[in-house]
């Protein structure tokens, strides 16, 4: 004799079964694609480097002292990794700087792609879309191209008088600077858009009924409102910003390294590995520190409004 | 096509003013109007004689009750309301002052701290209001605010409305297609089609003395009967019926009826009689409403007739369905319209 208890635990253990197998697929490409490698850079960041690339399966901490410290060439002590530091700050500085110009250049481009009329909408998220038909590594040329000494940007600049000779923009902080907000202006607009698209616009025309100004509808009612979508677009462009490989090494020349750049080298000419895991290492742990105190921040902002 | 054209009302200060109409005539054009949301193309919109037509909505004292109420999700009930003081720079111990005094004209006071989204349609209607009449508008407009309530609800919030206007005299604007809404609760009323403004009066005006075929349909349930109709000296008609009975009427202002004409008899203004009557007809259908039953006349002349009847208690109404009657049409009932 079996009771209907002992018939429904069956099926529901069954059933359990039954979604854990059907969802197998997606948890082997999470670890094949996800975890695996992750715990690869983190076995590669303790090991010692070979001669020629690759790894000795030799335990050490080196890499991880490598990416905070440098040992001086002659009296073989410690002291600050200067060199990592400085492109460390670079890193986040002109990744904070994209930020920003992306959310103010984009922020009036999705509202006025939200406040068209529905069926022209379509045509201009299409329109900011079309970079991304491009290789990247074409548009960053084609940005040199602009701004390169002898490009359009200086030509202009030479022939309305503004200047007499070229302005120094390529490899420098302003051409990265500039690649970068040009890149990234897409993933600001995009999910700025989708939470303006969805903005009920009669709370601005209450606004204006209740005798805000145009400026106050939008730092009051518009920008509350569309929070999400600042925060997922700050999110969108900051974290891709952080690890920047092509348009620095592009628009920056060797120079102005950034972290992505840095990481490269040492899994290039560098021919250090476990300092390359490591320092990935690195800016993932920035990257979920930063993005941790960002959404504490804003939802505790989102209290206190309410 | 233009949504107004050429209307021409005057609001007098501290009435409940309704614009009654159906969708689409343009009654919502007009509020967004003087609320300042749209612009008009030509005309005036006078305020206390200064013409706020040009001012942008922030910049006039009028204020709105949208019909989706339109509150700030990301506010509280009463951060809501102090929005439009705090946007008029008005100090802060003063606006909690004001808020504290609206969320209890709204009777809200339990819920100041509560987002929007957390209280009921009732609720939000109450506080959209309050948010509304902080201000203190010189002129207030409320957007069909009723329509997403339910029945019972809507009721209430009729009588409250009603009490708040009393209470503030502040002049209110009401937009409603509801016909029995405008009746109950406006001192006067403007029935408007495509864009038109068609009669203004009080409830009693527009109800009783219809000035168009259109007025006296869209508002009441109503009779429509073809007659011959004579001015009599003194004002007023003749009205020969199709029947060969001659029975007295009003006739709509600014208008001189000349031979066929529509007259306008209301249901509860006549009555059905064994016999002749003024009207013979043969009884169709009868509907029992609670308060009152409608007898369907199909009359003799191949028309139809509504008669509106009180219930009593003790007896059911006193005919049957095939039955031949009469309807006899009261001395003052009927009404002679534009067409």
């Amino acid at each position: 004799m079996t009771t209907a208890a002992e018939i429904a635990a069956r099926a529901e253990r069954e059933d359990v079964r039954k979604r854990w197998l059907l969802s197998t697929p997606a948890l082997v490409i999470i670890f094949l694609a996800g975890i695996g490698p992750l715990l690869v850079v983190v076995l590669y960041s303790f090991l010692t480097p070979g001669p020629y690339g690759d790894v000795k399966w030799e335990f050490s901490t080196d890499a991880w002292v490598g990416v905070f410290l440098q040992r001086d060439m002659f009296d073989d002590t410690l002291g600050i990794a200067d060199a990592h530091l400085s492109i460390f700050l670079r890193s986040v500085r002109l990744s904070f700087a994209t930020t920003i110009l992306t959310l103010i250049f984009g922020f009036p481009t999705a509202y006025f792609i939200a406040t068209r009329p529905e069926r022209t909408q379509a045509l201009w998220l299409f329109v900011i879309t079309i970079p991304f038909w491009t290789n990247l590594l074409i548009r960053t040329f084609a940005v040199q191209e602009v701004i390169r000494n002898e490009g359009i940007l200086n030509n202009a600049l030479i022939w309305l008088g503004v200047t007499s000779t070229p302005i120094q923009i390529l490899y420098t902080d302003w051409a990265i600077g500039i690649g970068m907000v040009y890149v990234y202006l897409p993933l600001m607009v995009l999910p700025l858009y989708a939470s303006m698209e969805k903005l009920d616009f009669r709370l601005v025309e209450a606004g204006y009924d209740l005798y805000a100004t145009r400026f106050k509808v939008l730092t009051r009612i518009i920008i509350p409102l569309v929070k999400p979508g600042i925060i997922a677009g700050s999110i969108l462009v900051f974290i891709p910003s952080l690890g920047a490989y092509v348009t620095p090494r592009v628009l920056g020349g060797g120079r102005q390294m950034m972290l992505g750049n840095l990481i490269e080298l040492q899994f290039g000419a560098g021919r250090n590995w476990p300092l390359g895991a490591a320092l990935a290492l690195t800016l993932t742990i920035i990257v979920t520190v930063a993005l941790l105190f960002y959404v504490r921040y804003a939802a505790q902002s989102e209290q206190r409004h309410g | 096509m233009a949504a107004l054209d050429n209307v021409s009302v005057v609001i007098r200060e501290n009435e409940f003013f309704t614009l009654l109409g159906p969708s689409g005539c343009g009654k919502t054009t007009l509020l967004r109007l003087i609320a300042g949301f749209d612009f008009p193309t030509e005309g005036q919109i006078l305020l206390h004689g200064q013409d706020i037509a040009p001012l942008p909505p922030f910049k006039r004292p009028v204020n709105t009750v949208f019909q989706s109420y339109a509150l700030f999700p990301h506010m509280t009930v009463a951060q809501n309301i102090g929005f439009g003081l705090e946007m008029l720079g008005k100090p802060k111990d003063e606006v909690t002052v004001r808020v504290d005094q609206m969320l209890k004209l709204v009777k809200m006071e339990a819920l100041r701290n509560r987002k929007t989204s957390q209280i009921s349609g009732g609720q939000q209607q109450r506080v959209a209001l309050a948010r509304a009449l902080a201000p203190q508008p010189k002129v207030l407009l409320l957007d069909e605010p009723l329509s997403a309530l339910d029945y019972k609800l809507r009721k209430e919030m009729q009588i409250e409305l009603k009490r708040l206007q009393h209470e503030t005299g502040i002049t209110f604007i009401f937009v409603t297609h509801d016909q029995e809404e405008a009746l109950t609760m406006s001192d006067r009323l403007a029935v408007m089609s495509a864009g038109k403004i068609l009669q203004v009066g009080s409830p009693w005006d527009i109800y009783d003395k219809p000035s168009e075929r259109f007025v006296a349909d869209f508002i009441g349930e109503t009779n429509f009967l073809t007659a011959k109709v004579q001015l009599v000296a003194g004002g007023g008609a003749n009205a020969t019926l199709s029947s060969g009975k001659i029975i007295p009427a009003t006739v709509a202002e600014n208008l001189v009826p000349s031979g066929e004409a529509t007259i306008v008899v209301r249901p509860e203004h006549a009555r059905v009689v064994k016999g002749e009557g003024h009207l013979p007809g043969v009884i169709d259908n009868i509907v029992y409403f609670g308060t009152d039953t409608n007898i369907h006349v199909r009359l003799d002349d191949g028309g139809a007739f509504i008669v509106r009847q009180q219930n009593t208690r003790s007896a059911g109404c006193g005919f049957e369905l095939g039955e031949h009657v009469g309807i006899l049409i009261a001395d003052d009932a009927a009404q002679v319209l534009k067409d």
